[in-house]
């Protein structure tokens, strides 16, 4: 068998389009693209990342490594030592939501950020569905992510893997108050469920603040489409939910999955109903004008590019547009970020040379053409 | 008889008191010139601005003749007072007034500090900020006060509960508490194990620091309980 170890001097294994949370399928594919569950988890007996010396992270890094890559987790597992990484290649996992934002940069201590921060994460492939962050905010923090609306079988692989762990590892415990994490927001079950949505329709019918404001009523996160502190590109939300502490992981899958996401999804749908019957020519506009802004574009910048892939989205599951699959459009949303553009062209690209070459990729693909 | 719109500006700067705001900036004291009471020769510290039939009327006075007129009748509340007033008004609970209670004797992470970044440093904050800590996660958790999830395995002595069957507080006779107890000894173990590697690798032992690395991995699997069919 292959090392799972990446080879930072190798370029990163061949990720393109094999993601699970593009493949545009499942349940409520119109509306939601992803289900993502994550845990987080703790070492008992060692102080939380952001107050270990670099021995203890160390140390920490080496306990889970070596629980992670033997515990049979998945098919195959690749492991990754962000600190030994580089930018370009972080930038590439952060763009796939394999780790966080704040994962890529290192911990933020009072020097700032540093790179060289002992860390890493396990991915498994091809199909990405399971990625696990040592010494991020917590010690652990294990994802689950599936395509379409399926918190349900994110979280069984993810209490799967948990137990699997646990078989290595003693995890920081206390009765009150659950599995102890370094931020008090987590504590508890140290669940976060979130759904990723698509809500063109709401925008266009201005009732999306409408929406934001309820959810956020119900104790939900509406973030954007790179979590904490992104906007809202190409019409993409995050819903998650807020409160760990005192319910059962059931119950949050049950409110989340049962209750609130449908209801989110049958809003959008409905939206989209009355702008087909309503305002269907406004619609057909957009959506034909967004298809032709990506296929004869010279230069693209990421906003110009998600807006115009949102609106091309929701023609083609309105059935307005037919000329590529709604899994194309899901691809090129990733496609069009600045790591994975540099990635498919094979090196370093400044900002102007990106939107060059954002244009260029989104033309080619869409209309099936070699590069 | 009518009751004027009263609107009472007091500098809080006078002498000795140590006050809320900045003596210069003070609408009266913008240009820096001393403004002498309306009633003596002393400095002005207390100012009125009331309004009568839509006549603004105002008072310069000295802190002697401002309280013989009954206006600084109640002293300016230290500062310190108009801070426990908002901390309870908004439901944070103060800390003790002991010093050592604000820290965490395992990993030195003070609570102001915790209040600072969000991040508490080491799972023993959670027992050595308890009380402080306890009503700041029940508002972030609307209302969430005790862990109703899954237990780690270890903790539910080997058995296979499902999630949220643990619940109240942990009795003798349950036999939690003992494993509860046992929990503890064996953060305890694993944190001197560490302390002992972290040494071992200070001082480049690194046949001992890897004896240690396995004795870490050994104690972890050895309480493990055996997988979930």
């Amino acid at each position: 068998m292959s090392s799972p170890y990446y080879d930072p001097k190798k370029p990163m294994p061949a990720f393109d389009t094999t993601t699970e949370w593009l493949r545009g399928e499942g349940e409520c594919a119109d509306v939601v693209l992803s289900s993502r569950v994550r845990l987080a988890r703790n070492l008992a007996g060692a102080p939380f990342a952001a107050k270990s010396s670099r021995s203890d992270r160390l140390t920490t890094l080496d306990q889970c490594r070596s629980q992670v890559l033997r515990a049979g987790l998945a098919e195959r597992i690749i492991w990754v030592d962000l600190h030994e990484t580089g930018p370009l290649d972080r930038s590439l996992l952060v763009e796939r939501h394999l780790i966080s934002k704040q994962h890529s940069k290192g911990r933020a201590g009072n020097a700032g950020p540093a790179a060289d921060d002992p860390r890493g994460v396990a991915i498994s492939v091809p199909d990405e569905r399971l990625a696990i962050m040592v010494n991020e905010e917590d010690h652990l923090r294990i994802q689950g992510i599936r395509t379409g609306l399926a918190l349900a079988a994110a979280w069984r692989d993810v209490d799967q893997i948990d137990d699997k762990l646990e078989q290595g590892l003693d995890y920081a415990f206390s009765p009150r108050f659950g599995y102890l994490t370094a931020c008090p927001t987590n504590v508890g079950t140290g669940l976060r469920m979130s759904v990723m949505l698509h809500l063109p329709g709401l925008r266009l019918t201005g009732d999306i603040e409408k929406v934001k404001r309820a959810a956020e009523g119900m104790n939900l996160a509406v973030r954007g489409f790179y979590g904490e502190g992104s906007d809202a590109v190409g019409d993409l939300y995050q819903l998650s939910n807020q409160t760990t502490l005192g319910k059962t992981e059931a119950a949050i899958l049950q409110d989340l999955e049962a209750k609130i996401i449908p209801r989110v999804v049958e809003y959008e749908r409905e939206s989209r109903r009355d702008l087909m019957n309503k305002r269907r020519t406004v619609l057909e506009d957009q959506a034909w004008r967004a298809w032709g802004l990506l296929t004869t574009a010279r230069l693209l910048t990421t906003e110009e590019c998600m807006q115009g892939l949102s609106l091309l989205r929701l023609g083609v599951v309105l059935g307005i547009i037919d000329k590529v699959p709604q899994k194309l459009v899901n691809q090129m949303m990733l496609i069009a970020q600045p790591a994975h553009l540099q990635r498919v062209v094979g090196k370093d690209l400044d900002q102007e040379q990106r939107r060059l070459a954002r244009a260029m990729i989104v033309r080619a693909r869409l209309e099936a053409k070699p590069l | 008889m009518e009751t004027p719109e009263r609107k009472r500006l007091r500098d809080v700067g006078r002498h000795g008191r140590g006050g809320l705001l900045p003596r210069r900036g003070h609408r009266f004291y913008a240009s820096g010139v001393f403004k002498k009471c309306d009633q003596c020769d002393n400095e002005a510290t207390v100012h009125e601005v009331s309004l009568r039939h839509g006549v603004k009327i105002e008072k310069h006075l000295c802190e002697g003749c401002a309280a013989s007129q009954g206006i600084a009748a109640t002293p300016s509340a230290p500062i310190n007072e108009l801070i426990k007033h908002y901390v309870l008004s908004h439901g944070i609970t103060p800390m003790p007034a002991t010093g050592k209670a604000n820290v965490c004797p395992r990993c030195h992470t003070g609570f102001n500090e915790f209040r600072q970044h969000g991040l508490l440093g080491c799972p023993d904050c959670y027992r050595v900020f308890e009380a402080q800590l306890g009503p700041l996660i029940e508002r972030a958790h609307d209302g969430g006060v005790k862990h109703m999830g899954k237990s780690p395995r270890r903790m539910l002595g080997h058995s296979t509960r499902q999630a949220g069957e643990l619940a109240g507080p942990p009795t003798p006779e349950s036999g939690e508490a003992r494993r509860i107890v046992d929990l503890e000894e064996r953060a305890e173990r694993l944190r001197r194990i560490r302390k002992k590697l972290a040494s071992a690798v200070a001082a480049e032992k690194y046949e001992e620091a890897a004896r240690l690395r396995d004795e870490l991995k050994k104690m972890s699997e050895q309480g493990a309980p055996p997988p979930k069919t």
